[in-house]
């Protein structure tokens, strides 16, 4: 290498001294990137199944399972839940025919932390999934992977087909009594299915719909025996607890959160991508370190944490810690991971009708709190996004959102409201607004805003009236343009096209 | 072959590598971004030139390879360079138009694509 390259090449800055990867501690996310997820050897080369090896070889299935309670992982899915109690529960339960499963059911929208490790480091969690097996006393595992994500099922597939040829799934696994086979179930991209119930009535064959537990899954699971429901990104944690130890694990994080989440960032953001960082990172390290800010220097708002069914955070928690507890203290949810960030230009009301249609239409219709509540409320919030709302509509808002919450019989329903109360009790001045003045502060309703042509500006180009789609701006040469705001439908194309910026939303 | 142990994995370790190991194996790696964020993003448009950039300047010996999504969706199509013993460099975003320059500068003749990088992994 001559001298001027090798100047050159220190001139790029470091991976690791990037805004964007700086403090992000890549644990499940450690090989993304990194080995081509095709060949298994590379996934070795960065010492894979040496954690499989070692507990195989050297340690017994309850010694497995002490690393991953010490560890204090919990589920990264959403529900938080201790991952080593869980499979406590599961391995303790009576049984000779046991199952593990991993939730691949990404559905949230904005979310792809999953897809992006189904297909950049599929052996991850495969390896933890037999790590599992092994802990719990399971012989056979699903995966069971939303059809929409075509390329990750292929790479599980011939991670899968690898593993068999290697003789790391199958009968007798490095030559010891311990067999495990794994299965791929494709879902048909109900997002009701990522309930862990409803998931197992789909591998089944039965119409994705939960039931009510008890009987929880590690007592009665799939096909009416013992089994056990991880998300990817817990999974792909497993292996690595393994190999350097549950206290290794535990000494990152916080005190009841432990470990690291992965973080889909997207919306009004510079840098969308995805992150991997220690628990107890502050939402504003995420948003305005690694995410760079909000584009063209706009104001932040509020940031969606958790998906469909989390929270609308503002600018107040911006120094929260992410953790479990310090996001459902806010009223937000952990949920899978998904971050969408909204600018000054967003309708917090709009948000959490957006939300909610979303959730409503997943909604499915097994229990009435949420088939009958999620759409009442919807029709309020378009009531009120539409300009016809009165003050009595937050109340009823308000009781329908915790009735839907507390009666829901699955995760869905219990969840669903989150956006329509964190935005209730941040921005009920937005709320009021559209009521009360009938105006919309963020002028994004289209019901509540209109198109103004400033006389004074107006230069009478005539490009507004060309460019109307519904030709509902008149005027002439020497008469400014003005908008017939009945037969306007607020599409924006005039302000688009104003060459003098004489069209205003009021 | 079976896997039996810690041995059989250490011997594959041995002689495999990861992509930006690329000085062991001696030869000039280029890889692409592949997730479904890369591909979205146009990836294999990239690739295609990419092929025939490498036939043009007969360098049948460069491998290239793919990988999954390592973060950085904003930047994609990410196409990465190594050549043996020297940094793993990654460029972004990759417009089929700026492959012929990172191949004839970086991948011919070493001399990294400055205004087109991003970052680099030693």
């Amino acid at each position: 290498m001559s001298r001027t390259n090798s100047e050159s090449f220190e001139r790029i800055p470091l991976y690791s001294d990037l805004p964007f990867y700086r403090k992000q501690k890549r644990i499940a996310l450690r090989n993304c990137g990194l080995i081509n997820p095709d060949h298994i050897d590379e996934y070795i080369y960065r010492e894979g199944y040496f954690a499989l090896a070692s507990a195989l070889k050297s340690m017994a299935p309850e010694e497995v399972l002490a690393e991953v309670k010490t560890s204090g992982l919990r589920g990264r899915g959403g529900g938080g839940f201790p991952t080593g109690l869980k499979w406590e529960f599961c391995r303790k339960s009576p049984g000779n025919k046991k199952y593990v499963i991993c939730n691949a059911d990404e559905g949230d929208p904005g979310a792809f932390m999953d897809r992006s490790i189904l297909e950049g480091d599929p052996h991850a969690l495969i390896e933890g999934m037999i790590l599992g097996a092994y802990a719990m006393g399971a012989d056979e595992g699903y995966i069971y992977c939303r059809a929409e994500y075509p390329l990750a099922i292929t790479r599980l597939g011939l991670a899968i087909a690898q593993c068999e040829e290697y003789g790391l799934l199958g009968d007798r696994i490095m030559d010891t009594d311990f067999s495990f086979n794994l299965h791929i179930k494709e879902g048909a991209g109900a997002f009701v299915c990522g309930e862990e119930t409803a998931l197992m009535a789909s591998i089944e064959g039965e119409r994705g719909m939960p039931r009510p537990r008890p009987p929880f899954p590690a007592n009665k699971g799939l096909w009416g025996k013992p089994s056990n429901i991880n998300n990817v990104e817990t999974w792909a944690n497993v292996p690595n607890i393994i190999r350097n130890g549950g206290s290794w694990y535990a000494s990152i994080g916080t005190e009841k959160s432990k470990g690291t989440k992965v973080f889909a960032l997207t919306g009004k953001i510079n840098r969308t991508g995805l992150v991997e960082v220690p628990m107890g990172t502050t939402i504003r390290e995420i948003v305005f370190e690694m995410g760079d800010g909000i584009i063209d220097g706009r104001g932040f708002k509020a940031v969606q944490i958790g998906g469909p069914s989390g929270g609308c955070l503002t600018e107040e928690h911006l120094d929260l810690p992410v953790d479990y507890e310090s996001l459902t203290a806010a009223g937000a949810i952990m949920g899978s991971g998904g971050l969408v960030v909204m600018d000054e230009d967003t309708c917090m009301v709009d948000i959490a009708r957006f939300f909610l249609e979303f959730t409503q239409r997943e909604s499915c219709g097994k229990c009435v709190p949420c088939r009958e509540g999620t759409k009442q409320m919807l029709l309020t919030l378009e009531k009120i996004t539409s300009g016809k709302g009165a003050m009595k509509d937050l109340d009823t808002l308000e009781k329908l959102a915790v009735m839907v919450k507390e009666m829901s019989l699955c995760g869905l329903g219990q969840t669903a409201p989150n956006p329509v109360l964190t935005t209730l009790r941040y921005f009920r001045n937005e709320y009021e607004a559209h009521i009360r003045d009938k105006k919309c502060p963020a002028k994004a309703c289209s019901a509540l805003i209109s198109f103004v042509i400033d006389k004074e500006k107006c230069r009478k180009c005539g490009l507004c009236a060309k460019n109307c789609p519904v030709s509902c701006i008149a005027g002439d040469r020497n008469t400014p343009y003005v908008v017939d705001q009945d037969r306007c439908i607020k599409c924006g194309t005039c302000i688009e096209v104003c060459p003098f910026q004489a069209v205003s939303k009021e | 072959m079976k896997i039996r142990g810690i041995e059989d994995l250490e011997a594959i370790k041995e002689r495999s590598g990861d992509l930006t190991m690329s000085g062991t194996r001696g030869k000039t790696r280029v890889i692409l971004g592949m997730g479904t964020c890369g591909i979205a993003a146009g990836a294999h448009r990239v690739e295609e030139v990419l092929i025939r950039e490498l036939k043009e300047h007969d360098l049948s010996d460069v491998v290239v390879e793919y990988t999954g999504c390592i973060g950085m969706c904003q930047k994609e199509p990410l196409l990465d360079v190594v050549r043996p013993g020297e940094p793993r460099i990654t460029y972004g975003p990759v417009a089929p138009e700026d492959v012929p320059r990172i191949v004839a500068e970086h991948v011919a003749a070493g001399v990294v694509v400055e205004d087109k990088s991003i970052g680099r992994i030693d």
